[in-house]
């Protein structure tokens, strides 16, 4: 039987597009009535043509420890993510909450430490992240911004309430997708976006550059920022490149930058010239040989030092990465009490947190049933997905939590919602997270409207990375 | 802009004005090595001499045959001078300035990328020629599509550099290794073979039809000449010179005939003595020597233009 939207099922899950067969939820019905009049092979010649228009256009990405090295597209599905304006207004506001009590957080934990003399995180938590930088202790960034450029990951169960997964304030990527999966839609369903008010997305670079020459000492006229990658042998060489020209900044490398004369200078053909912005998209390890891993070949040696003096601005603020520690991540929610008197707005995954004794042992006991992660992994490795594990994986992950404890936590496997995707042909339900895209600068925080919403592709996969197997699709926020 | 990304886009036009260049001189002495075959036997020695790199060749082949020569040359992806490797590298370069290039130079980097990987997975002996014509024309479009889509900026000047440099070089080694190694011996001078040779040296250049309408009888001044000395030739290392020059020139802003660094004064010293120097000069210090040392001086205008600018 063919399987097109009249006759979609979406089972026992929460269906972002459906309420249950035949009844598409409110904000979703017209599109389905638009779809549901083509037909499954001209929806597939659409999907075809996307995915052209995508590969031509070089939207591609690097798989670690794949030997072929070569780019791979990154999937697309043509059937939208929709989000209702009431529904984003109360994400937009718990994003809003959750990253201002991160930034004061971070602030806090590399200045007084507050936080852990009032009792509410463990010193030896937070001494023991490998994310906590000590030579970032003191230092103090433009406005007390630390986490500029934030990429949230959200997720939602099978009752439809949202959870935060991750908070992802290192070195977000994925924003590229977001802009070129909405130029292809654009071009796929022109006719569609008449009829319905989608909030535009194409305004993200200039927000960017905002954010970023916000850094820059006001006294400049004319301040110079780059976007610093590690090369194009990183995963998102891409969007570091794309970024850079949409915001028509200089793309650097490491090797094109030197400290001389107490600043941080770029080498040009004519001469070596003043950088006093960068948008790093290099990890916190890799920024300074002299200061983190010696045998960095990225950063520039010196460059922690001009930073300290508040010669040159940093976005992310080196250090921000100890609040992507998993098990810190676990305290954000007695953050916001703490530095906002407020109740979280989002919730966070119930976390087991295994340098806890009790918690442990419940893991331990239920490993089938959990989902463990390590501390500081990203990108779907070095994970345990209990109900698809083995007996062998799971003794693997015992032995391992028992020896370093504090590096791991669990979660119960959530049922992430879905959204009826386009699988060989056929209407297919696939489960999703979203990422949205926030942006910290002065005392404003900007929400970008959408962001990625990954689709798990393999039919009944609950892991959506771009390294695992997973696509994207277009994120549509509707206006209210 | 960037010393890095400058520097980039210098070695992205040189390594396919490279590749262009090994295209052409291995297809005309596929061609020239048919008509030959019964007089001198084989040879292919001399083509691996006008890249410089025999002695890593005899190292990995031993002696040179038409397959391992062409081997080692076209598909070889350890010769970091093989087409293979040079439109390899030329499209590495090209990715890691793709927010400098314009789409369609990457476009056309990337076609010609895969067009050449395609043809060496298969190893078409019989389809070698077609393959070159390929790689000439790949080299040409690129070239076209860089002229007509990219503004003429700094980068694109420093891009016409490097392939400028190249072909200079390129035109002066193919010059040399014809005349210094090519006859078997001094008896064959003057003979069919002879002016065959030289007609394979012209094609090789894509010379010779230019050449007729010009000198019409050829003698091996006069291919000197036109190769080494015509302003209007755009393979002649005069020309290559001269353009090369302009860029230059462009690129820093100072009034030609004058120089404010080290790359300026080399090639301006360079282009007046090219300007003023005959055939006859040339013949009586020996061609050569002549040639050798012009190759000599345009390394060392790379060399500083490098200095200058890339580091």
């Amino acid at each position: 039987m063919t399987v097109h939207f009249d006759n979609y099922n979406p089972e026992q899950f929460y269906d972002e597009l459906y309420e249950s067969v035949g009844q598409p939820r409110p904000h979703a019905a017209s599109l389905i009535n638009w779809m549901q009049n083509l037909s499954l092979e001209r929806l597939q010649q659409h999907l075809d043509t996307a995915q052209i228009a995508l590969f031509n256009l070089g939207v591609t990405f690097r798989v670690y420890h794949d030997n072929q090295g070569v780019d791979r597209i990154f999937p697309f599905d043509i059937i939208p993510r929709i989000i209702d304006a009431q529904e984003w207004l109360k994400l937009e506001t718990g994003l809003r909450q959750r990253i201002k009590s991160l930034n004061l957080f971070l602030a806090d934990i590399y200045d007084q430490q507050l936080i852990i003399k009032d009792g509410k995180i463990p010193q030896e938590i937070i001494n023991s992240a490998q994310g906590f930088l000590k030579p970032c202790l003191g230092i103090k960034p433009p406005e007390s911004i630390w986490c500029h450029i934030t990429g949230t990951d959200l997720v939602r169960d099978h009752q439809g309430q949202w959870y935060v997964l991750e908070d992802n304030l290192r070195v977000p990527s994925g924003i590229s997708y977001v802009l070129e999966n909405r130029r292809v839609m654009k071009s796929t369903f022109p006719d569609i976006f008449k009829t319905m008010a989608v909030k535009p997305v194409d305004d993200y670079p200039s927000h960017l550059l905002e954010t970023l020459l916000n850094l820059a000492p006001s006294y400049l006229p004319n301040p110079t920022v780059v976007v610093l990658s590690p090369g194009i042998y990183n995963s998102a060489y891409f969007e570091h490149s794309f970024l850079a020209l949409q915001m028509g900044v200089e793309l650097v490398e490491g090797r094109d930058l030197v400290v001389c004369d107490g600043y941080l200078q770029m080498k040009t053909t004519k001469g070596l010239q003043r950088v006093d912005v960068v948008y790093r998209r290099v990890d916190d390890d890799f920024l300074d040989p002299q200061v983190f891993r010696s045998d960095s070949l990225l950063g520039v040696p010196g460059l922690m030092d001009v930073y300290a003096q508040g010669k040159v601005a940093l976005a992310n603020a080196p250090g921000t990465g100890i609040a992507d520690d998993k098990v810190i991540y676990a305290y954000v929610p007695e953050m916001i009490r703490y530095y906002l008197g407020e109740e979280p707005i989002l919730a966070n995954v119930p976390t087991y947190l295994c340098w806890q004794e009790k918690e442990r042992d419940y893991v331990l006991e239920n490993l089938d049933k959990l989902v463990v992660k390590a501390a500081n992994e990203a990108g779907g490795y070095g994970m345990l997905v209990g109900i698809k594990s083995t007996q062998e994986q799971r003794e693997d992950f015992a032995n391992r939590i028992k020896s370093n404890p504090r590096n791991y936590i669990a979660q119960p496997t959530l049922n992430l919602s879905r959204v009826p995707t386009l699988i060989n042909g056929q209407i297919e339900g696939r489960h999703v997270d979203l990422r949205p895209y926030i942006l910290h600068r002065g005392d404003e925080i900007y929400v970008h409207p959408g962001g990625l919403t990954r689709v798990a592709l393999t039919k009944g996969s609950l892991v959506v990375n771009s390294s695992q197997g997973g696509g994207s699709k277009d994120t549509w926020v509707l206006k209210l | 802009m960037l010393s890095r990304v400058a520097d980039t886009i210098y070695w992205l036009n040189r390594y396919i004005e490279r590749a262009d260049n090994v295209a052409r001189f291995v297809d005309v002495n596929l061609n020239l090595m048919l008509d030959l075959t019964q007089v001198t036997g084989q040879q292919w020695e001399p083509l691996i001499l006008t890249t410089g790199d025999l002695q890593l060749f005899s190292q990995r082949y031993g002696e040179a045959s038409s397959d391992n020569v062409i081997q080692f040359l076209t598909f070889d992806s350890n010769y970091p001078n093989s087409i293979v490797s040079c439109v390899q590298r030329a499209r590495e370069n090209a990715r890691s300035i793709r927010e400098i290039i314009s789409s369609e130079m990457w476009e056309e980097v990337n076609a010609f990328y895969r067009m050449v990987t395609e043809a060496s997975n298969d190893h078409p002996q019989g389809t070698l020629p077609h393959f070159f014509t390929q790689v000439k024309r790949s080299s040409h479009r690129f070239a076209g599509v860089m002229d007509a889509t990219m503004t003429h900026n700094e980068g694109w000047h420093f891009g016409q550099m490097g392939r400028l440099q190249e072909r200079a070089d390129k035109t002066a080694r193919i010059l040399d290794v014809k005349y210094f190694y090519l006859l078997p011996s001094l008896e064959w001078v003057g003979t069919p073979l002879d002016q065959i040779q030289w007609i394979a040296l012209l094609k090789s250049a894509s010379a010779y039809e230019m050449y007729r309408k010009c000198q019409r009888r050829i003698t091996p001044s006069n291919v000197a000449e036109f190769l080494v000395f015509n302003r209007e030739f755009p393979r002649s290392i005069h020309f290559c010179l001269l353009q090369l020059q302009r860029s230059l020139h462009e690129i820093t802003g100072t009034p030609l005939g004058t120089w404010h660094n080290k790359p300026e004064r080399a090639l301006g010293s360079l282009c007046a003595q090219l300007g003023y120097t005959t055939i006859e000069d040339v013949i009586k210090i020996g061609l050569h020597e002549f040639l050798d040392q012009i190759q000599i001086r345009v390394n060392e205008v790379g060399e500083k233009i490098g200095e200058t600018f890339f580091t």
